[in-house]
């Protein structure tokens, strides 16, 4: 054991750290395309304090920290570029509070999307959260850290727009309290505070770690359906979605596009998602969705898929467990979507270009959007899944995806949890002056640039 | 090695009887429609229109529920006319995507099974649904090769998308692949494909090398040879007849003989037989979303009126489109088949 090993387990006790060569290797990659790098160092810190120990100790050492979920972002955020201390946060998995009337939870960093769904539904029935359709080993809140979104966001935006509050650990040590809960015992919201928490959401832990999080829990109702709308021409998506969303009486909307099987092959699916407490009030949400697309259904443009019930379980399921089965649908265990933010307008250009790519490169492609605010964006997947053992497979993949970002932003998107040469690419069109701040922000909170270094670098 | 058939689209032509229409005493298969509230002197003149291959509002207003075809008792066919003039006035009965939809899932993928090597007789094809090949066992379907997929779909769902064309385009392959397996006779699962390699097939003069059993008819048979095991089941079922079968009404006793061979009461309801309704689920893919609702909750309502226990599904689609209305009030539903193995004290999976 060296010297460091044996600082980090001062701190964290010696089973729960570890510079063993097989362990590095597990931490070295995500099922993504970025170049493996293994780390130096993997820590699982129990405790706040323990991590405000472990980034002290590594600004003594001038060692990168990089805070680690459940490593699937899937775009290399976690891949230590530089080497470094692994964070690993899964031991930290306490649900520390539910307040049911305020309707928010208090969470540590390493709960998982699953873990918290059991724990809603088993003691809160009537609470839930914007659950994502990541595999249920994903930390909730290395979701609210890349922007994520869920099956709730078409009702109340981005799950980090749902923060209520957060604990953070800065680059330098000291522990940060932001929002309702630096004055209050309540975590009930970030206003009426000056709003700091966007320093640390979307930074991808370059600003620091977020050790314990406030989100927002909504109504969970007791009975939920899905009705789906299927069009030819893409043109068609933004107004369905636009009428839908007006109406306000849709939970989820998502747009699914894919080659296989054939029964999805040349249309374009719009999953949308009701939710009721009794029959009645989902037949007025139905009936009010079916209304507003009549014109389309008169037209024969479009119209509501017959679906079975196997069909609408599978649509139905929180995460929808067929996205983790499309991932590795190549096998060889390769994922990887660029998942750009677009506007809803622009949806017919943004699935021009995926079918333009996926022919050209030979990729197969799953396409799954999902609809943010009332149509107020929608994160639009370039998903193709790959062969991690076909090397071929790969490089065509890579200048995919590649194209995929420059296509997003070149439609007026913004990739989402960007890879790191997607991140040079925002930034090479960001608005200098934005540029410029961030850089600051992050040396004034990093001064030794140990926070997950690689990852917004101008 | 694989025999091809000689069979042209030029082959398929329908057999429609004009004179019969001119002389009908009765239109009932216009009259009878449940659907369209139609007269006779209406029912009359919007037939002679179609007959003369011109335009109707019947056209529009189908819901391709088959069942003019058993309405009519002087042997025409006018839902096949129907179909027919849809698509020679491009009517189209669903919106554009559904009907891609429904012709991109009959064409064979990598994944289907063209030729079952090793398939033998007693054979029975489940047509497109593989999602039954688990229960195609026990005492019932001892010693049965199965066949499944989309070389085997009988096609005859595009009647309901108003594209017959395509059943008869693609037709002859699918008959060509089931006797190159020197199939003599087939027991078919799905009653559509029992119709079409009967009703459909001898309405347009298509010749099918291998004979057809309804499963029902087999379900009877074997359910005779196992009468001894049988342990009445003592229920009140309602039946929900599926369009299909209003292509072959000449196998409905079966549904009858089964029952009263398993100890199931029929219960007497206003929907059932020759005035039974459609499961709802192509009217809900027309988009005729009222009409729908209150086609699923007429026919439910009376399976509760009756006091049905079960309500029993002859057809998968029925099942899928229909059996969550029906357990919303506390009705069970089952498939023919598994209601039978029920009766010999097997166990369902679910
Ligand atoms: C099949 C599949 C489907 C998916 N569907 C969705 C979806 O519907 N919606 C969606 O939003 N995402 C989706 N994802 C993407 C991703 O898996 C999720 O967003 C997931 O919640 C990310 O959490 P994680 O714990 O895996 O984060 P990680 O990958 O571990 O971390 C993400 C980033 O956050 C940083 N980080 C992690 N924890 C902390 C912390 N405590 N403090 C500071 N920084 C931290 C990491 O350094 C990294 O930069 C999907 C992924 C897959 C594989
Ligand atoms: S199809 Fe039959 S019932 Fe209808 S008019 Fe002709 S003969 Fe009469
Ligand atoms: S198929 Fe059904 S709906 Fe259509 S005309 Fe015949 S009876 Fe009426």
């Amino acid at each position: 054991m060296d010297r460091v090993c044996e600082r980090l387990a001062r701190i964290v006790g010696e089973n729960y750290v570890s510079n063993m060569k097989e362990e590095l290797y597990i931490y070295s990659q995500d099922p993504g395309m970025m170049e493996p790098r293994e780390p130096d160092y993997v820590v699982m810190p129990k405790t706040t304090v323990e991590v405000q120990k472990i980034v002290k100790l590594a600004n003594e050492e001038k060692i990168p920290v990089i805070p680690v979920g459940g490593s699937l972002s899937l775009s290399g955020l976690v891949i230590p570029h530089k080497g470094g201390i692994v964070l690993d946060l899964k031991r930290m998995d306490k649900i520390i509070e539910v307040n049911e009337r305020c309707r928010y939870v208090v969470i540590e960093a390493g709960v998982t999307t699953g873990r918290l769904k059991a724990y809603l539904e088993k003691h809160y029935p009537r609470l839930r959260f914007s659950i994502p359709d990541a595999p249920p080993s994903a930390t909730v809140v290395g979701n609210i850290v890349i922007h994520g979104q869920g099956h709730l966001s078409q009702q109340y935006g981005f799950n980090s727009d749902m923060v209520t509050g957060l604990e953070v650990v800065l680059p330098t040590g000291e522990i940060c309290k932001i929002g309702s809960c630096s004055v209050s015992p309540y975590w009930f919201s970030l206003a009426p505070l000056p709003d700091i928490a966007g320093l640390f959401l979307g930074w991808f832990g370059t600003t620091g770690i977020i050790t314990k999080l406030g989100l927002r829990l909504y109504p969970r109702k007791k009975l939920r359906d899905i009705e789906v709308f299927i069009v030819e021409d893409p043109h068609l998506v933004p107004d369905v979605v636009y009428r839908v969303t007006h109406t306000e009486m849709a939970e989820d909307i998502f747009v699914n596009a894919q080659p296989y099987p054939p029964i999805f092959k040349d249309i374009i699916m719009m999953g949308i998602c009701i939710t009721g407490d009794s029959e009645e009030e989902l037949e007025f949400k139905r009936r009010m969705i079916w209304n507003v697309l009549r014109t389309y259904i008169d037209s024969k443009e479009g119209g509501f898929m017959m679906t079975t019930p196997d069909v609408k379980r599978a649509l139905l399921e929180m995460p929808i467990t067929g996205t983790t089965r499309f991932a590795d649908v190549m096998k060889g265990g390769g994922f990887e979507y660029c998942g750009p933010i677009i506007p809803v307008e622009k949806y017919p250009e943004a699935y021009k270009k995926l079918l333009e790519l996926s022919s050209e490169y030979g990729v197969t492609y799953g396409n799954t959007c999902r609809v943010i605010g009332r149509g107020h964006c929608m994160m639009f997947a370039f998903g193709y899944p790959f062969n991690r053992a076909d090397p071929d497979n790969m490089e065509r993949t890579k200048k995919a995806l590649h194209e995929s970002n420059v296509a997003s932003l070149d439609i007026g998107g913004v990739p989402w949890k960007p890879e790191v040469p997607a991140q040079k690419m925002i930034m090479a069109r960001m608005d200098k002056n934005t540029l410029e701040l961030m850089k600051r922000i992050k040396r004034f909170l990093d001064p030794n640039g140990i926070m997950n270094p690689g990852n917004w670098e101008g | 090695m694989y025999r091809k058939l000689v069979l042209t689209l030029s082959d398929f032509k329908l057999k429609f009887d004009q004179k019969l229409c001119e002389t009908c005493p009765t239109y009932d298969c216009l009259v009878r429609c449940q659907y369209m509230n139609l007269d006779k002197e209406v029912a009359k003149i919007e037939m002679q229109k179609m007959v003369r291959g011109e335009n109707s509002f019947v056209l529009y207003r189908c819901v391709t529920c088959y069942a003019c075809e058993e309405y009519c008792k002087r042997g025409n066919h006018p839902f096949y006319l129907i179909s027919d003039l849809q698509e020679k006035n491009s009517i189209l009965p669903m919106p554009k995507p559904l009907i891609t939809q429904w012709i991109n899932t009959g064409i064979p993928t990598k994944k289907d099974i063209r030729e079952f090597w090793g398939a033998v007789e007693p054979v029975i094809s489940l047509c497109l649904f593989p999602e039954y090949i688990n229960s195609i066992e026990g005492k019932l379907f001892e010693g049965f090769s199965i066949v499944v997929g989309r070389y085997f779909f009988c096609q005859l769902a595009y009647l309901h998308f108003g594209r017959p064309s395509i059943i008869r385009e693609r037709l002859s392959s699918i008959i060509e692949n089931i006797a190159n397996h020197g199939f003599q006779e087939i027991v078919f699962f799905h009653d559509e494909c029992y119709s079409t390699f009967t009703s459909y097939t001898q309405a347009y003069g298509i010749q099918v090398p291998f004979r057809s059993v309804h499963l029902f008819e087999y379900l009877y048979g074997r359910l005779r040879e196992l009468e001894d095991e049988i342990s009445p089941l003592n229920v009140k079922v309602a039946y929900q007849r599926p369009c299909s079968s209003r292509l072959a009404p000449e196998k409905e006793h079966f549904v009858d003989d089964i029952f009263n061979l398993i100890g199931v009461e029929r219960v007497e309801r206003e929907y059932d037989r020759e005035n039974s309704l459609c499961c709802g689920g192509i009217i809900r893919g027309q988009q005729r979303y009222d009409l729908f609702v209150d086609v699923q909750r007429r026919n439910v309502v009376d399976m509760v009126n009756a006091e049905a226990e079960y309500c029993v599904f002859n057809c998968p689609m029925c099942f899928a489109s229909l059996s969550e209305a029906v357990v919303k009030r506390d009705i069970k539903p089952i498939m023919m088949h598994e209601l039978c193995r029920l009766a010999l004290g097997e166990v369902i999976k679910s």
